[in-house]
Parts: C-alpha cells; sequence; structure tokens
C-alpha cells in the first residue's frame, strides 16, 4: 500500500521478473546481448540514485526482489510474466521455479503466469495442461516474435494458436497478456503487428488480452484495436519510466490512453528489474499533465490513478483489496463504457 | 588507372542526410547511428549503429541498403562500403550488402517477401504524422474550425520545416504537391468526408505521439548504449586517408 496526502494506493505490479542474464547461464552471444539491452533500457530510463551495477542487474535474487517489491516498493501483489528464452539461456532467461518457490513464500503477494508456444502443437498443449495444474495459472505470457527454429513468430489467429487460447478457457487461464513491443529478433512486418489481437479478442470473449508494452512502437495501433474490443487492456510496463526522463512524452502517452481505452483498461506493471516500482510509484502518484497541456488533456484524478496502479489488476486476478483501499464503484470491469474514443461515429482509419 | 575519387565529406554527410530511420521517420544523421565515415583512394567506407542488438533486422536492413543507394549516387564515389556494427544480423546483412544479395537475399528462408509493404505502411504513418503537425500549426495561427479543416488546400499552409516535410512524404508515398490540392487526405490522396475530418485528425496525433515517441526512445538507448565511444554525440567520425587531393 503507498499513501499520499491522506490518500490510499492498492499496488498490483502487474509486470516483475525474476531473472538469471549472467554468463554462466548464457548459451550464445544473444544471451549476451539480450541483457546487455535490457541494462541499456534501466541504465537510460532510471533516475540516476536507483542504477544498478552491470553483476548484479545480471542476476539479484529472490532476498532482493522481496525486498525491492514488498519491503521498499510498496507492492501489495505482483504478477510474474514469464520470458523463457530457451533459445538463449540454459536454464531460460526468466527463473521458473525460483518464482514459484517466491509464490509459496509469500502466499497472497505472488501469482506465476507461465508461457506457451503454440508451435509446439499437440506437446505443447499437454505441457499447457501439467503447467496449467502445477502453476496454478490464472494467466499466460506470450511473444509472438520469439523465434522458433526457422520461424520468426507465430500470429494470435493461426488455427495452433486458437486452439491454445481455447484450452485456456477451458483450464480457466483468462488473462493473456501478449508481448507487443520492443521485439526480440523479429524480421517480417507480422510479428510487430497487433491486429492479431483484435480478430482473437473479437473471438474469445471469455479471455481478456493484455497488450505489454502498450503496443510501443505501435501505440496507436494498440489504441484503435482496444477502443473496438471491451476485453483489451494495456500494461504500462515500458511506457511509464518516460515519467522521469521525458515528462511531457509520458502526459502525451498517458492522455492518449485514457482518450482512447479508458481508465479501466490501463494497468501498471514497473517490468521489475528492468525498473523497481519505488520511484514509479511515487513519480506516477505526484505526476499531472503539465498545465499547458491541459487544454490537450484532461488532469488525472486520484480515483484514475488508484485503477491504474493496482485496483484495474485486482479485478482481473481476483485479488482481495482491503475495504478502505476499494472505490466504490468498482475498477476494471469489462462491462464499462469504453473510452471516449470508441464514441464518436467514425469507420476504421485505413 | 582508376578514377580518382574526388568526392567530399560533405557530399558523403549529405548523402546519408536523406536516409531515415522508417519507422521515426528521421533522419539517420541526426539520430547519431551513422558511427563513421572513412575515405581513401579507393572509395568510402560508413559504418552505422543502432540503439540495441534487437533493433529489428528489417529496420536495420532498410537503413543499411538505403545508405548504400544515396551514396552510390555521389559521382566519382568509387567503391562504397556499408557495415552495420554491434548487431544480432551483422555478419548476415553485411554480407549481403557486400553482395547486393537485396533483403531476400541477405536473409535467404528467414524472409517472407520483400520490404516494399513495410516501407508504404511507414510512409503512410509519417505522411499522417506530417499532415497532422501541419493541420495543428495552421488551428493555432487561424480562427478555423476543426470541421471546416477538409476545405484546407496546400497553398493555405505557412511555408516553412512543417510544410516542407508534408510535401516530402507526400511524394514518398505518391501524393500530389501541386498547392491546390487538399492537406487532408488519406493514404490513397482521396479527400476524407467533412465529418470524419475531427476523428482521422485525432489518430494521425496518436501516430505522431508514437514516432515522436519511439525516436526519444532510440536516441537515448543510443547515448547510453554508447557513452565512452570514440564519437561525440551524435557525430560520426570522419577519417582522411587519401594520398591524392581530391579535385
Amino acid at each position: 500500500m503507498y499513501e499520499k496526502n491522506g490518500e490510499k494506493y492498492f499496488i498490483v505490479d502487474g509486470h516483475v521478473h525474476i531473472w538469471d542474464g549472467r554468463a554462466s547461464n548464457q548459451k550464445n552471444v544473444h544471451g549476451k546481448q539480450f541483457i546487455d539491452c535490457f541494462y541499456d533500457y534501466h541504465k537510460n530510463l532510471s533516475p540516476e540514485e536507483v542504477v544498478w551495477d552491470y553483476d548484479t542487474y545480471t542476476y539479484y535474487g529472490s532476498e532482493r526482489f522481496e525486498r525491492d517489491l514488498f519491503v521498499d516498493g510498496y507492492v501489495d501483489h505482483a504478477i510474474f510474466q514469464a520470458t523463457l528464452l530457451s533459445d538463449f539461456y540454459h536454464t531460460g532467461f526468466g527463473q521458473t521455479d525460483e518464482a514459484l518457490a517466491l509464490v509459496a513464500k509469500n502466499p497472497g503477494k505472488l501469482t506465476y503466469n507461465h508461457a506457451y508456444d503454440p508451435r509446439h502443437e499437440e506437446a505443447g498443449l499437454e505441457q499447457l495442461r501439467k503447467d496449467a495444474d502445477r502453476m496454478n495459472l490464472q494467466g499466460v505470457k506470450l511473444y509472438t516474435a520469439e523465434w522458433h527454429g526457422d520461424s520468426r513468430g507465430y500470429k494470435l489467429d493461426e488455427p495452433w494458436s486458437r486452439r491454445y487460447l481455447e484450452e485456456c478457457i477451458k483450464l480457466g487461464i483468462k488473462n493473456i497478456h501478449v508481448h507487443k513491443g520492443p521485439t526480440i529478433r523479429p524480421l517480417d512486418r507480422d510479428a510487430f503487428d497487433v491486429s492479431d489481437v483484435d480478430k482473437v479478442a473479437t473471438d474469445y470473449l471469455d479471455l481478456r488480452f493484455v497488450v505489454e508494452h502498450v503496443g510501443l512502437p505501435r501505440l496507436e495501433d494498440f489504441c484503435w484495436i482496444a477502443t473496438q474490443e471491451s476485453n483489451v487492456y494495456g500494461g504500462l510496463a515500458v511506457a511509464l519510466p518516460f515519467i522521469h526522463t521525458r515528462p511531457r512524452y509520458f502526459a502525451q502517452i498517458i492522455g492518449e490512453l485514457l482518450y482512447w481505452i479508458g481508465e479501466d483498461k490501463i494497468l501498471f506493471g514497473s517490468d521489475y528489474a528492468l525498473w523497481t516500482p519505488k520511484w514509479l510509484i511515487e513519480k506516477f502518484v505526484d505526476f499531472q499533465i503539465p498545465e499547458d497541456m491541459q487544454s490537450e488533456y484532461a488532469p488525472i484524478t486520484v480515483e484514475q490513478k488508484q485503477k491504474i496502479l493496482g485496483l484495474n489488476a485486482a479485478a482481473l486476478y481476483d485479488i482481495d483489496v482491503p475495504a478502505d483501499l476499494q472505490l466504490a464503484e468498482p475498477a476494471g470491469q469489462e462491462g464499462v463504457e469504453v473510452a471516449a474514443g470508441a464514441r464518436e461515429p467514425e469507420s476504421v482509419p485505413s | 588507372m582508376t578514377a580518382v575519387v574526388v568526392c567530399t565529406e560533405q557530399d558523403v554527410l549529405t548523402a546519408l542526410s536523406t536516409v531515415t530511420d522508417p519507422e521515426l521517420d528521421e533522419s539517420i544523421t541526426d539520430l547519431g547511428f551513422v558511427r563513421s565515415v572513412t575515405l581513401d583512394d579507393d572509395g568510402v567506407t560508413v559504418h552505422l549503429r543502432l540503439p540495441t542488438a534487437f533493433c529489428s533486422p528489417n529496420f536495420a536492413y532498410l537503413m543499411a541498403s538505403d545508405s548504400l543507394d544515396a551514396l552510390r549516387l555521389i559521382e566519382d564515389i568509387g567503391e562504397v562500403r556499408v557495415l552495420l556494427d554491434d548487431h544480432h544480423d551483422s555478419d548476415k546483412i553485411n554480407a549481403g550488402l557486400a553482395a547486393d544479395a537485396g533483403y531476400v537475399g541477405t536473409f535467404g528462408s528467414e524472409a517472407e517477401d520483400s520490404l516494399h509493404e513495410l516501407r508504404r505502411m511507414f510512409r503512410s504513418k509519417a505522411h499522417a504524422a506530417a499532415m497532422e503537425r501541419c493541420v495543428e500549426a495552421h488551428l493555432k495561427t487561424t480562427d478555423l474550425g476543426v470541421n471546416e479543416i477538409y476545405r484546407l488546400t496546400l497553398s493555405d499552409l505557412a511555408s516553412g520545416k512543417a510544410k516542407a516535410a508534408l510535401l516530402r512524404r507526400r511524394i514518398g508515398i505518391g501524393l500530389s504537391i501541386c498547392p491546390a490540392s487538399r492537406v487532408f487526405v488519406d493514404d490513397d490522396g482521396k479527400r476524407i468526408p467533412p465529418e470524419s475530418v475531427p476523428m482521422r485528425l485525432r489518430f494521425a496525433k496518436s501516430v505522431r505521439i508514437s514516432m515522436e515517441g519511439n525516436a526519444h526512445f532510440c536516441r537515448g538507448l543510443l547515448a547510453t548504449r554508447y557513452a565512452d565511444s570514440e564519437s561525440v554525440g551524435a557525430t560520426p567520425r570522419i577519417t582522411n586517408l587519401r594520398t591524392r587531393s581530391p579535385r
């Protein structure tokens, strides 16, 4: 819980990792390049006083994770998003067993989302059933642009992918997080495209599709889709840290998101350990649309911040929120009125 | 005897400045993607660099091959070599460029088809963003209402950087730059019904914000990645190894 100026915020960090990017775990040069790329993100967008040294960053371990999130970071509940990258790391980048041990150690405070790859076809489906049972899955994290053998990625609306989504419905996995943003080794245009989300969101109304990184670098495409579909959400990971280095640009992003997709569909995520939640939460609570931009974008209210920082994700994951931290109106509900962008009578831009 | 290489450093930089990052719609020289330029008696060698090793290979290839094409337009440039550094596909792309293999030839079975469609999509986005900038600037300086934007013609726009950029983008997607042409048109140059214009303008604004944001991100990452490097800021390192004086 975070409190500022008498206002209380229930915090759900919707995007965290426990990874091992050390040289000992790297399979090839891409493993090194990948963690270096993450470290550049971290160095470039974090305030100087919270920048870690490289060795700490490559592997920080469970204790540091708990301290940064729950002790220093105000986080009430965090959701692991798996990033396996089996082609780059011996035991995977995200550490599944370590994450599951942390979930067991912190009852009620952590949720683990695993990953699947529909290109593994029938064998992968069987694995998904086992994983869903063993890991108590409520969500999955998908990298549609991940390379596998000769394939440069897959689309959510391909036949095998549909079978996996249908299996998710059977298994009670409701939250489908999709990495659409900074990509790993994509090649052709398809890997960037968010239009596959549009198709499956229409077809599978029992599922919720959380587009991580709000589609950056395709914010506008994501916004357009999210206005059309009541079950499409946006995760703020990677967009939020601009609040420090480029606050005016962040004002534009959040202003566009509130306009197009609305306050019930935006989810906070630090992407820990890319960034630590503490400073992101503090800065977001203190944030306001600059005065000279308020003719373009309405000021952000405390209630909107409460929804974005935790209440929306709590609704998606059935997380108990203490009575004094709830809102009168429920947050993150699918039935709520769509955002302004979707209300205008207009055809889809070509 | 081979022809004496006579082009200047400035010729090279000017040619490279015409190459843009398709996703950001900014010049690779402004973005700091040109790491070094070396002139010698045989020709010119250019090294490019990108903000991360994971920049998508299709864009990396586009910028590198566009650089090669732009440099080859310079008269008497001699042999042109373009090399991409520090990328996960550097070897593949550099070999493909050296062999003039084209995109599909460079990536082989990994590439589905050529990059025309990708390029066209980003040119359309660049056009939408440039159009929005011009219209917003125009709305600020006149009392034109949003519902009258559909009337605007190119001749109504004040000349300057924004208009020049819009005209370039229009040429890029094959639209007329006749002064009597309407400003607010779709990607095919067709006029947009007046009642649809405000919504389309709003969407074009999101396109612009997205592109500008990506440029912030890329500049920041490039600066972080090459913080200790030999070149200062975005300026390429220029080395002249010629033994014969030009011109």
